[in-house]
């Protein structure tokens, strides 16, 4: 006959206890730490929000006076090829209440991994003001120039319609100067951010 | 049965004579991955002393209870707990860190350091020395992160812990050094000046 105390069930009794608690321990953590980390990750595109909205001389008057934006966040949702993709966006107030701008967050593939950025766009949606990397992991060196601000200020006052990248000196308005050695990395910035654009201009405007 | 090492032989031993970078050759990923500056990897050092304390002193109490067939799932199962919680931590409280050691702080769960302490130290000897062991190794690993970051931060980016040492007129980054390449080329030279001093002394 066979003992119970053979039985696999038995035999790992103290996995199974282990588990249990070390799964109770960290749900609590969860709890705990889980509305700060979200909180933080909020911050930090909150934080960003008056550089991508207002100009140099706004900013630096807002600075001076101490002053913060009033930022309402909203997602919104739109349809593409029958599938419903969300898009976070961040309203950007006067204190009076009236509309500054637009920060979208989009993200898609780049060169080696994916690419989140922020853009910042007028009341209107009809202009970029600026753009700000969130997470890359492009090649160090070539493509990780994409955070510099050297090739960001391209996109001030770049209205929004498809952005090209060229490699031989820009010369339209929609015209961006590729990264030497990082074609693809300038592209991909450019492509999350004409096709965020193409999506939301309407739902922004409307709003 | 031989006799197991005390408390105090542990602890030394984990630094230098069997550093786990240098002699065991283990926890290789973070050392080529979060060397490029120093304060990565001294947050990876962290991490891991964090993780190798609780898991040595946890296993070392139940290891009573263990059983020979189902020791490293149970050894398993504490490393990924407190590995859970080092980077939920991280992502609380030290936010851009946390960003910057990207995937590295949740492979600490197979780093093979923080297994073979428990496999070789803890589930064969009390609290006291499975403590110190797992100090004395993390001091050891500490150490290893710490040589190979300095070479590579300083001559990489001219800089040390963030602030410059080698001023920007007359300094040429070596962009090569923060890059993958960098890590083993750093590695390798300091492996073989590490082996080739201890082969000068016998």
């Amino acid at each position: 006959m066979k003992k119970i105390k053979d039985f696999y069930l038995v035999q790992a009794w103290l996995i199974l206890i282990v588990a249990i608690f070390f799964g109770a321990a960290l749900a609590s953590i969860q709890i705990v730490l889980g509305q700060k980390i979200e909180q933080n990750k909020v911050n930090e595109i909150k934080q960003r929000v008056p550089e991508l909205v207002l100009s140099t001389t706004e900013l630096e008057k807002l600075n001076a006076q101490g002053a913060s934006l009033d930022v309402e966040f909203t997602t919104i949702t739109v349809k593409k090829n029958n599938k419903a993709k969300s898009y976070n966006t961040y309203k950007a107030k006067n204190a009076d209440g009236s509309t500054i701008g637009y920060v979208v967050k989009a993200g898609g593939q780049g060169y080696a991994d994916k690419i989140e950025l922020l853009f910042g766009l007028d009341k209107n949606a009809e202009k970029i003001n600026a753009i700000y990397i969130l997470d890359q992991k492009e090649t160090p060196g070539l493509g990780n120039k994409i955070v510099t601000d050297k090739w960001q200020n391209q996109f001030k006052n770049k209205p929004t319609e498809a952005l090209e990248v060229v490699k031989t000196g820009a010369k339209n308005t929609n015209e961006i100067d590729a990264i030497t050695g990082a074609t693809i990395s300038s592209r991909s910035v450019c492509n999350i951010i004409n096709s965020a654009i193409k999506d939301l201009k309407e739902p922004l405007k409307n709003r | 049965m031989t006799t197991q090492p005390t408390a105090q032989e542990r602890f030394l031993q984990g630094i230098i004579p069997e550093n786990p970078v240098y002699r065991q050759l283990l926890g290789l990923c973070p050392v080529l991955a979060v060397t490029n500056n120093m304060k990565a990897a001294m947050t990876m050092a962290g991490a891991v002393l964090f993780v190798l304390l609780c898991a040595n002193v946890l296993v070392s109490l139940i290891r009573g209870l263990l059983k020979p067939h189902l020791r490293i799932v149970v050894f398993t199962l504490v490393i990924a707990t407190f590995v859970t919680i080092v980077d939920k931590f991280l992502a609380a409280y030290m936010y851009n860190m946390s960003k910057a050691l990207g995937p590295y702080i949740p492979l600490i769960i197979v780093n093979c350091i923080i297994i073979s302490r428990c496999e070789i130290c803890a589930s064969k000897q009390n609290v006291f020395v499975a403590a110190a062991d797992a100090i004395g190794i993390s001091i050891g690993y500490a150490i290893s992160l710490a040589s190979i970051a300095t070479v590579r931060e300083i001559l990489g980016t001219g800089m040390f812990f963030g602030f410059r040492v080698l001023p920007a007129s007359v300094w040429q980054d070596w962009v090569i050094m923060v890059l993958p390449p960098g890590a083993f080329l750093t590695f390798g030279l300091l492996l073989g000046a590490t082996n080739w001093f201890s082969a000068k002394k016998k």
